[in-house]
């Protein structure tokens, strides 16, 4: 597998280099790219829909995303359906799922938690995943050891999705050293993420 | 190792802040209610204009940026220009400027010298008066002005005065953000990157001028967040527009380099920032990405009678550039933008 550190590098050079990575590949090889902003892995999923090739990514931290792209391969549905909705990620854009609490409605906490556990975990087996996940106050446990959905919330990033922890929330309940899936945002983010969402569900 | 010095790294407006970032930013901050600021930031337009009499405004604006070619003179032209448009865009006079440079200290002053002649080139064709600035250190070249222009406080041009049945007319090409990319990675031809000189050195006055002369009830400058998104400021959730892309002015190469993915950072942001708000009816990828290229010191948008659009296009075409009658005002439909 070819791999290309793009870190540092400006649009469009990510994509470009992947390109040029991509054309001297056999067909059904991929190139992994790492890069540092998700702005960046949007340009290669939009690129990798127009050319109708299969398209993965994952978060690693905040400034390092890797993208893997595979040459020649043209039949990935994710793709074309992207295509028919000139939704140019496979990742459904603007769909954000917030959860303020670690329990599902009101009324008998332990039942709330084991409802919320379940709703996390009915995601991961949706068709169409969400273009992130917030969690913030009560919900900032979620994501943290001992969550009994770190597992499912690790799945939804490991298939493309922005998973995000309020980083004030995780230091309120002393959580900043325990977070087991997703990275850490602020308000600001939060906020930007929130008001440019086309869709939000809130359990 | 020592990094070699650096004069363009993808610049212009490409490198504003995204719409949605700077959005929430500003919601926080409180408003002024002095009655005589007649714009502020809150109609996110052009210019800030204050009233000092009845007859008398004044409009301020800024604007600065790192290199998006790589001669200094051409850079300083074009910095100048984009930063004077804002003043074009409201209907107003420019009188005076000041400079404003970021520059590193280990940089040849050959090149500062360059940009600031540049800049000074088109203050004195604008008709105005350079009359200081200010420099600071620092690790990458950045330039513009700060512009002082007047007004009658009855003839400001807001950018979201538009009404329904208006004719939109775009005055320069668009595709300037797709063929500075290009350029950078060394795929761009000399005609376009030539094509796109000739469009981000031309002042806005001309264009401006011929506007003023019509039934003019709004205008903009295209800049960094592309057409689409300066559009939609100029709807303002009050109408809809319906674009015709066949008439859509821009430079031909930019629609090969966006086939070949030579697109922004910005151009992505504005994409995400106003794609739910728009309806491509079959247009094609290119053109999509054509129309949310930030644009440096690019066209202005103009929204007029529609009797009048005509005779203004054919002013208009004498100054040399592309442009066109692209769309028309529509009553508030689901979309706010639709491209036919």
């Amino acid at each position: 597998m070819k791999k290309i550190d793009a870190r540092g590098k400006q649009c469009p050079l990510p994509v470009i280099e992947t390109k040029k990575a991509l054309e001297q590949s056999a067909p059904g090889e991929t190139v992994e790219v790492i890069v540092d902003n998700d702005i960046a892995v949007q340009n290669l999923s939009k690129f990798a829909v127009q050319k109708k090739m299969s398209f993965k990514s994952q978060k690693n931290s905040e400034g390092e995303f890797v993208v893997w792209i595979t040459s020649g391969t043209a039949a990935d549905t994710a793709a074309k359906e992207s295509v028919d909705y000139c939704i140019p990620d496979s990742r459904r854009q603007g769909t954000v799922i917030v959860l303020s609490s670690d329990a599902m409605g009101n009324g008998d906490e332990t039942l709330g938690k084991l409802l919320m556990k379940g709703f996390i975990y009915a995601v991961t087996k949706q068709d169409t995943l969400p273009e992130t996940v917030i969690m913030y106050n009560g919900g900032a446990k979620l994501s943290c050891e001992g969550s009994e959905s770190a597992g499912d919330l690790k799945n939804l990033e490991a298939q493309g999705v922005t998973v995000l922890t309020c980083g004030t929330c995780l230091n309120h309940y002393g959580l900043t050293e325990k977070l087991a899936a997703g990275s850490v945002t602020n308000m600001y983010d939060i906020a930007e993420r929130l008001s440019r969402a086309s869709l939000i569900i809130r359990p | 190792m020592e990094k070699p010095l650096e004069f363009c790294r993808g610049g212009g407006c490409t490198a504003k802040l995204g719409p949605a970032a700077l959005k929430t930013v500003l919601q926080k901050i409180e408003k002024s209610n002095d009655p005589n600021l007649l714009i502020g930031y809150e109609g996110s337009d052009d210019a800030a204009v204050y009233r000092l009499r009845d007859d008398l405004a004044i409009v301020q604006t800024l604007d600065f940026f790192p290199p998006m070619v790589d001669d200094p003179f051409t850079f300083g032209q074009i910095a100048a220009a984009n930063a004077l448009s804002d003043i074009y865009a409201m209907g107003a006079d420019f009188k005076t400027a000041l400079n404003i440079v970021c520059f590193p200290e280990n940089m040849s002053l050959n090149v500062l010298g360059s940009i600031l002649l540049g800049g000074s080139d088109k203050v004195k064709e604008a008709g105005g008066v350079l009359a200081g600035g200010h420099s600071i250190a620092d690790q990458d070249v950045k330039y513009g002005l700060s512009v002082t222009g007047t007004i009658h406080p009855d003839k400001i041009i807001a950018n979201n005065g538009c009404r329904k049945g208006d004719a939109l007319i775009l005055t320069k090409p668009l595709g300037v953000g797709i063929v500075c990319a290009a350029s950078r990675v060394k795929a761009s031809s000399d005609e376009a990157m030539a094509k796109a000189i000739k469009s981000m050195t031309t002042l806005n006055k001309y264009a401006s001028e011929i506007a003023r002369k019509y039934r003019t009830h709004a205008c903009t400058d295209v800049t960094g967040f592309g057409f689409i998104v300066h559009l939609c400021e100029m709807l303002n959730d009050r109408f809809s527009a319906v674009i015709f892309k066949d008439r859509i002015p821009f430079i031909p190469e930019s629609e090969g380099y966006a086939n070949e993915f030579y697109l922004t950072a910005a151009g992505q942001r504005n994409r995400n920032f106003a794609e739910n708000r728009v309806l491509f009816a079959d247009c094609p990828f290119a053109m999509q990405e054509i129309l949310f290229d930030p644009q440096t010191s690019g066209g202005l948008l103009i929204s007029l009678d529609p009797r009048d659009a005509d005779a203004a296009l054919r002013e208009l075409k004498t100054l040399g550039l592309p442009c066109g009658i692209v769309g028309e005002v529509t009553d508030k439909l689901d979309k706010s933008i639709i491209i036919e």
